[in-house]
């Protein structure tokens, strides 16, 4: 096991995929590294353990891909996202560098496998870990050690005490004691800061207090605003984050995939006074679910209910938590404590627009709508007729905040007066950079990887 | 069968047919993935799906400290065993012997005392080498229900299972399927082939797949002697003592070597494993019968180096006293897993046939 006292080229604040690449990709170019993980072992990886999968730029079949994917095609699949909030230099940086990416990732122990049940939609963007995320952080641990990096588990990182132009110290606590080391380089990759619920208050208003957090409950944004504080240059917005409609039940912290409700398309969703407050046909859900975290979180109380009947159980991916059932609405309703009367009138209001189902598809935009519904539904619109009738609910889960460090495209932070010498950054820490709003499945992991394989490159240049 | 284990088995599947990231790795996600809701027989498949490769455990965002607390390997390791017991024909015999590798020790003694009382109350009336310490038709009368007796319990256990899993009327092509993964062991491969999660936490390796690979085909090579060497006997009426150029003896010799070097092996193998990815209850009873197995091979070995010295009868009875021991046995320990999995595999490449047919 390290001590303080060994002496480190690069300091690496943070356990998961990012950090993992900027530490391999320094120790293959000579560094002593030791990563800084809050965590302890079996939680290591960040929501790193909670991925599944890397969207990757390829012109041809490449791994588990099929056919080819553009730069232009994955950046205007951003842009649509974002809305245009996107740095595209840095995006197209990620993109393009993604397509190396993957051999890489590969070489360093990573494996692939075909697209899961109910992906197939992203076999030719996205490469699945098999294994899930957390297979990966697996691998990536192994190939690290076995480069000869160090890692402290349940080592918190207070402090990087910032003078002028570069990073004198680096503190952190672990098991029980404060300590000081002074490596030549850093690199932060430690994540947002949403299982800080305060500072998400701060930010959100008191409505964040009831959000869920999807991932790992360790990244709470110390090292963010101990930089923040002292002049580190940031990006984004504090209210921008990755956030998804996830199942109300689902636990405070770490529920991970299987909290995912895929059934709003099918349903009606209504909030706590039995009220639509949105198109829930907008588009196929995979290019939905990130809207609905922040569509459920205006709602009062922050939670919807997501209505649906026997006809469409079966049409999406099972949660882990089974469904309220009931055999009529009068009892749904008094299950999920919704306004009974006003339920049913919701209800009856939408089926009474509904039109011809006979073209109901539900893997295509079936153009099966309402018609003079406020709002509107406008595919997958049929009545809920037939019992039993199957009630979700819905909070907001918070896979992780925008706000973070800014960053050049040699992934190096800065303070209003230039370039910090030594300091670069990873991962969600430095995502807002590219992500100004919305998010694309499996960015979050280009971005790591692509920017972490740069700041160990950069940081190992400079140590060494 | 034992409600509790398959409820917590069930309690688990649903947790993983919500995350589906396993779906690679081997025959138990695809099927389980296949189901919204889990009967008792479907639970029972997939724990004889199961091989125990321990991906998943180590792939799992759920695992304990987690609050969901998953641990399929365990889950499915315990349902499994409870399903082999529960099936097993007849019933008082069931529940002793995969729990208790004492329960296998004293049968083996049990095993030598009766060949050595077989050699001195039967003996022979002259013969050439074993056969003349007991005779080939003592023998056949000892072995020739000592193998068919367990074969039959073991059919009417499977019967059961097939009935428990809705299995449908077997084609060729099921059997071809199954018997190309099992001959492979492609279940303790992972999905890209490198094996199992076993010695060593998370890092994968083909030491058990290797090992195992060892035992099977050891044992079949084995079986495939004691076959020859029986038609050689009866059809042409070439007795033993075999050459060492014989079928016989080549087969005997070379699946012993495999069993005795594999069964030691993966007697060790098991020491750096963690228990608890497994059926603890089933450690004893486990090791018990890679021992037992493992000197079926070593004392025919041993027996056959020796054959012309004048340790030859007593080394013949201990030999002879282990293999009784093993077959007897064969429908109440580990040895019953062969055909378990064989069946569920069987099962299995039925699911895909129908899947394959609605598309």
């Amino acid at each position: 096991m390290a001590t303080a006292k060994e002496a480190y080229d690069i300091a690496v604040i943070g356990g998961g995929n990012a950090a993992l690449c900027a530490a391999m990709t320094a120790a293959e170019a000579g560094a002593r590294v030791l990563i800084l993980e809050t965590a302890p072992k079996p939680y290591r990886g960040g929501n790193s353990r909670h991925t599944r999968n890397f969207r990757c730029m390829h012109s041809g079949p490449l791994g588990p891909l099929v056919e080819a994917y553009g730069e232009d095609e994955y950046l205007s699949d951003l842009l649509k996202v974002t809305g245009g909030k996107t740095d595209e230099h840095l995006a197209r940086l990620a993109i393009r560098t993604s397509e190396e990416c993957l051999p890489w990732m590969q070489e360093h122990g990573v494996r692939f496998q075909p697209s899961l049940s109910g992906t197939l939609s992203l076999a030719r963007t996205n490469a699945f870990f098999m294994g899930g995320g957390k297979s990966l952080v697996n691998a990536y641990y192994r190939t690290a050690a076995g480069l000869g990096v160090d890692v402290l588990y349940e080592a918190a990182v207070t402090h990087l005490e910032l003078n002028g132009d570069r990073i004198e110290w680096v503190d952190y606590s672990y098991e029980g004691q404060s300590h000081r080391i002074a490596p030549k380089a850093v690199i932060v990759a430690s994540g947002g800061f949403q299982a800080d619920t305060d500072w998400l208050t701060r930010a959100w208003g008191e409505p964040a207090k009831k959000f869920l957090i999807r991932g790992t409950p360790y990244n709470r944004g110390v090292v963010l605003s101990d930089l923040l504080d002292q002049g580190a240059e940031s990006v984004g917005d504090p209210t921008q984050c990755h956030a998804v409609a996830i199942d109300g039940r689902a636990p405070k912290f770490d529920g991970g995939i299987v909290t995912r409700l895929d059934c709003v398309p099918f349903s009606i969703v209504v909030n706590k006074h039995a009220e639509r407050f949105y198109d829930e046909g907008e588009d196929v859900w995979p290019k939905r679910y990130a809207i609905w975290g922040r569509l459920v979180a205006a709602q009062p109380d922050q939670v919807g209910y997501a209505i649906i009947d026997a006809k469409s159980l079966n049409l999406f991916m099972p949660s882990v938590f089974p469904p309220l059932k009931a055999d009529t609405l009068d009892e749904l309703a008094g299950m999920m404590d919704l306004p009974t009367e006003k339920l049913k009138a919701t209800v009856s209001a939408f089926n009474a627009t509904c039109g011809d189902i006979s073209g109901f598809h539900p893997t295509e935009l079936d153009g099966v709508a309402t018609s003079g519904l406020t709002p509107p539904k406008t595919n997958w619109a049929r009545p809920i007729t037939e019992p039993p009738f199957y009630g979700y609910s819905l909070r907001t889960g918070v896979t992780f905040t925008y706000l973070g460090l800014k960053v050049d495209d040699t992934a190096q932070c800065s303070t209003p007066r230039g370039k910090i010498k030594n300091l670069w950054a990873a991962g969600e820490t430095m995502a807002g950079s590219i992500l100004g709003q919305g998010y694309l499945a499996g960015f979050g992991m280009t971005i790591g990887t692509v920017f972490g394989r740069i700041a160990g490159c950069e940081a190992a240049a400079y140590a060494n | 069968m034992q409600t509790d284990l398959i409820q917590e088995a069930r309690r688990q599947a649903e947790i993983c047919n919500a995350c589906r990231y396993c779906e690679g790795y081997c025959s138990v996600f695809p099927s389980l993935h296949a189901e919204r809701a889990f009967s008792d027989g479907d639970i029972t498949q997939l724990a004889n799906l199961c091989h125990n490769c321990r991906g998943c455990y180590y792939a799992c965002q759920y695992t304990a400290p987690h609050a969901f607390d998953l641990n399929l390997p365990k889950a499915l390791a315990e349902v499994r065993r409870d399903s082999w017991e529960s099936l097993a024909w007849p019933q008082p015999l069931a529940r002793r012997f995969h729990t208790h590798g004492g329960a296998i020790a004293l049968a083996l003694v049990i095993g030598f005392a009766l060949l050595f009382w077989a050699t001195r109350a039967i003996g022979s009336s002259g013969g050439e080498g074993f056969y003349a310490v007991l005779s080939h038709n003592a023998m056949v009368a000892i072995f020739a229900p000592a193998f068919l007796l367990p074969l039959f319990s073991i059919a009417f256990s499977l019967r059961r299972y097939w009935a428990e899993v809705g299995g449908k009327p077997i084609q060729i092509s099921d059997l071809t399927a199954a018997l190309k993964r099992a001959g492979k062991m492609q279940d303790l491969a992972a999905g890209h082939g490198e094996g199992c999660n076993f010695e060593d936490e998370d890092r994968f390796s083909q030491g058990r797949r290797h090992i195992h690979h060892a035992i099977m085909y050891g044992f079949l090579l084995c079986f495939a002697s004691t076959s020859v060497a029986t038609v050689m006997h009866y059809v042409f009426g070439m007795h033993a003592p075999y050459g060492f150029w014989s079928l016989p003896k080549l087969f005997g010799i070379s699946g012993g070597l495999l069993l005795t070097v594999g069964c030691g092996a993966m007697a060790l193998l098991k020491q750096k494993s963690d228990r608890d990815l497994g059926d603890p209850l089933a450690w004893g009873g486990d090791i018990g019968f890679i021992l037992l197995l493992g000197f079926v091979g070593l004392s025919g070995l041993v027996l056959y180096a020796l054959g012309s010295t004048p340790l030859m009868p007593a080394l013949l009875a201990i030999h002879l006293g282990s293999v009784l021991t093993f077959f007897l046995l064969t429908p109440y320990t580990k040895m019953t897993h062969g055909f378990y999995r064989l069946a569920a595999l069987v099962r299995d490449a039925q699911r895909k046939r129908d899947v394959s047919m609605v598309r």
